[in-house]
């Protein structure tokens, strides 16, 4: 700990009052040091690269002791142009784009912007079923994923490490799924605009069943280990409170606007991909047993059995792809889909010897059909669009503007990290300092989808 | 032509009382809402307003990005932007929407456009905050959810080089609606509607931050993607991108968007 100097300071810069800074375990001592001048007010600055912060989030705190006057969180740490990047690149490579945004539930994101091309490319009911079904199963699997490391972060900033490594268990397992199905753990880009980039592997089904026997095991285990927990229970309950007003105003949607009661979900009130056809409950919290709503408590309830109604649908699909094998999985208008069928090799690129086979050995045309696709795309019809869906987090969108060319003109990502950050303030004011991790984790901000 | 249509068309059906009958209102679910107020009770020929035809924002030639040399061919080839607009179905709430916002302010809107499913009002800025207003307040109308707002650059709409979108939702009424404003570039203000819309309040300062469109009334315009002390919009088409020439075996790679590349 230093007192004396700001060492961030520019030289001759003038420092208002006494600067401590914190270099790791001496936060005891700074304590001490500022009781004595405990008329004072201290401002920390939490981040941007704190533990709690779920990636680059600063926020500044003004505190009086250990209660939080003000808090205004700083975000942009993480902003990566991906919006004006799209902007030089063909409709389809905007799928791998987007899929970077919020890295915790890619498929959403590519979900949203080909719902939004696919709108203004007209063939929204031209998408084969089957693509459909695996769009519904991806998601779904996705919101388990997203779910499972909000609960696991959020636990392990509270001190429960076993919710963290058993939730990141269960992740990994979903992420293997992933992997073998668009060769990636991550950043898939295998949404497209037309339907998906591949279909299952022969093994899929398979291990889509010995995945949701896992999840049907393991699930359950976060309900013991937290629910009924005094410690959990003590941390969450009454945290982080925002009533629907609140919501409205700030723009808050998914589990945190459910957590006040009011059941909005858009799978149930504005359906795609044909989400109404599937039996599932959209999870609002019911106040019961004199628990506040509108916490964090609520919030990690909600997840909670959002986990299970997802697992549901998820079987569903199961089922649904089963019966559709062989089925085609992208728009079958050649002028939009990709020419290749691929499929995941062992090295976990994509690939299809049928297709090299047909373009290099029998088909000139098809050859060039092919070099026109990849390299400059297709046109989309000038306008714009904004598809909403119901990503973990809340509403996600995509504002797609096209010019009529073979480029993204516009392309804005509506993230609910974004809107949620805002009600960061009106949770944690007048709270404890420690109590803002919890609310904070709560609303479950991913800043690679703030940022952009 | 389209643009001066909508508010000189004074309201044909303004006296009478028809009680239409509003689908959306009924397809719509929800939890045990009141939905009477849904009815709009002004008489609705809000369809005849809506003008009909496409809204042409760019005539451009050739297949090739601007700044390229093109051997190609094609370069007399003239292609016309358009912005398509179908004009308001008559059935759905659409109609009961602009009917009841021309009810209660007249001159509300510059264009409406309809397109691909989506309702789209072109509000005139010195509107802007009264339109939105009405829009949130009323219990017909009732967009009490903003989920986002962005902004969009087109350089060749003339005296409208700047548009900001603010993409409404009625969950009261499940209906979504685009509220389009325009300024042009060499007086890029808009009257913020933070006080209105508080979740405004950070996507304003990112339209600020990415295109320099100044909100006005906005409590803290201030930058919050791009460091504090940057230079230029970055989301401005006339913004580079990189700009960072790479250089490799003797020659240089220029930046993406000097490369030439289809349009």
């Amino acid at each position: 700990m230093s007192t004396t100097d700001d060492f961030y300071a520019q030289p001759g810069e003038e420092t208002e009052g006494t600067v401590y800074t914190a270099m790791g375990g001496d936060w005891a001592e700074i304590a001490a040091e500022q009781a004595e001048r405990s008329d004072e007010i201290l401002v920390i600055n939490m981040g941007p690269q704190h533990p709690s912060t779920h990636g680059v989030l600063r926020l500044i705190l003004e505190c009086d002791g250990e209660t939080v006057l003000s808090i205004r969180p700083g975000i942009g740490f993480l902003h990566t142009g991906i919006e004006k990047n799209m902007e030089y690149r063909t409709w389809t490579q905007g799928s791998t784009f987007v899929t970077r945004m919020d890295y915790v539930a890619p498929i959403f994101n590519e979900v949203a912007y080909c719902l939004g091309v696919e709108r203004l490319l007209g063939i929204e009911n031209d998408i084969p079923e089957r693509a459909q079904v695996l769009r519904v199963l991806m998601m779904e699997l996705n919101r388990i994923s997203s779910h499972l490391v909000c609960i696991g972060t959020g636990g392990m900033e509270i001190g429960a490490l076993t919710v963290m490594t058993i939730g990141f268990r269960e992740r990994e397992m979903i992420l293997d799924f992933f992997e073998a199905v668009t060769g990636l753990r991550m950043n898939h880009a295998y949404i497209r605009p037309g339907g998906v980039a591949t279909d299952l592997p022969e093994t899929g089904i398979a291990q889509l069943r010995e995945l949701i026997a896992w999840l049907h095991k393991h699930l359950p285990e976060y309900a013991e280990f937290c629910n009924e927990n005094p410690i959990f229970k003590m941390r969450m309950i009454g945290i982080g409170h925002q009533d629907l007003a609140a919501c409205m105003a700030l723009g808050v949607s998914g589990p945190v606007l459910r957590s006040t009661g009011y059941d909005w979900d858009l799978r149930k009130q504005q359906p795609y991909c044909g989400y109404e056809t599937y039996d599932f409950e959209s999870i609002a919290w019911k106040p019961t047993d004199g628990w506040a709503p509108s916490d964090s408590y609520a919030r990690f309830r909600i997840r909670l059995d959002e986990m299970w109604e997802s697992l549901k649908i998820v079987e569903q699909c199961a089922d649904r792809l089963e019966s559709s094998r062989g089925k085609p999985v992208m728009v079958a208008d050649p002028k939009i889909a990709w020419p290749a069928q691929l499929a995941v090799g062992p090295d976990g690129q994509g690939n299809s010897h049928e297709h090299i086979k047909h373009i290099m050995g029998e088909s000139m045309e098809a050859l060039i059909h092919h070099f026109k696709i990849v390299t400059e795309g297709f046109r989309v019809p000038a306008g714009q669009a904004y598809v909403p869906i119901e990503s973990p987090k809340g509403e996600i969108a995509c504002h797609v503007v096209s010019d009529g060319g073979t480029r993204p003109f516009r392309v804005h990502m509506r993230d609910p990290g974004f809107n949620h950050l805002q009600s960061v303030p009106i949770q944690c004011e007048g709270g404890m300092i420690s109590d803002v991790v919890v609310a904070v984790g709560s609303l479950d901000p991913v800043m690679g989808g703030v940022d952009r | 032509m389209s643009d001066d249509k909508a508010p000189d068309a004074k309201l044909p059906g303004e006296q009478k009382t028809v009680d239409t009958h509003v689908e959306g209102a009924d397809s719509a679910p929800g939890a045990g809402l009141e939905r009477e107020d849904a009815q709009p009770d002004e008489a609705l020929d809000a369809v005849a307003l809506v003008p009909v035809g496409a809204h042409v924002i760019e005539t451009r030639t050739g297949m090739w990005s601007a700044g390229s040399g093109d051997t190609s061919g094609y370069g007399r080839i003239v292609h016309t932007v358009e912005i398509p607009n179908e004009g308001l179905p008559s059935e759905g709430w659409y109609a009961g929407v602009v009917g009841r916002l021309l009810k209660l302010v007249p001159d509300a809107l510059v264009r409406v456009v309809f397109d691909r499913g989506e309702l789209t009002f072109f509000v005139a800025r010195e509107k802007l905050t009264e339109v939105m207003g009405q829009l949130r307040d009323d219990a017909q109308l009732r967009f009490e959810f903003l989920p986002s707002v962005s902004g969009v650059n087109y350089p060749s709409d003339a005296g409208a080089e700047l548009h900001v979108a603010y993409h409404l939702q009625s969950m009261t009424h499940n209906r979504r609606l685009r509220v389009e404003t325009t300024c042009p570039d060499d007086d890029p203000h808009v009257p913020s509607v933070t006080p209105l819309y508080p979740a405004a309040d950070w996507h304003e300062r990112e339209t600020f931050d990415m295109f320099g469109i100044v909100f006005d009334g906005h409590p803290h315009l201030t930058r919050i993607l791009m460091p504090d002390d940057w230079v230029g919009f970055p989301q401005r088409k006339d913004y580079p991108l990189g700009g960072i020439p790479v250089e490799y075996k003797g020659t240089t790679v220029p930046p993406p968007d000097q490369r030439r590349s289809y349009r």
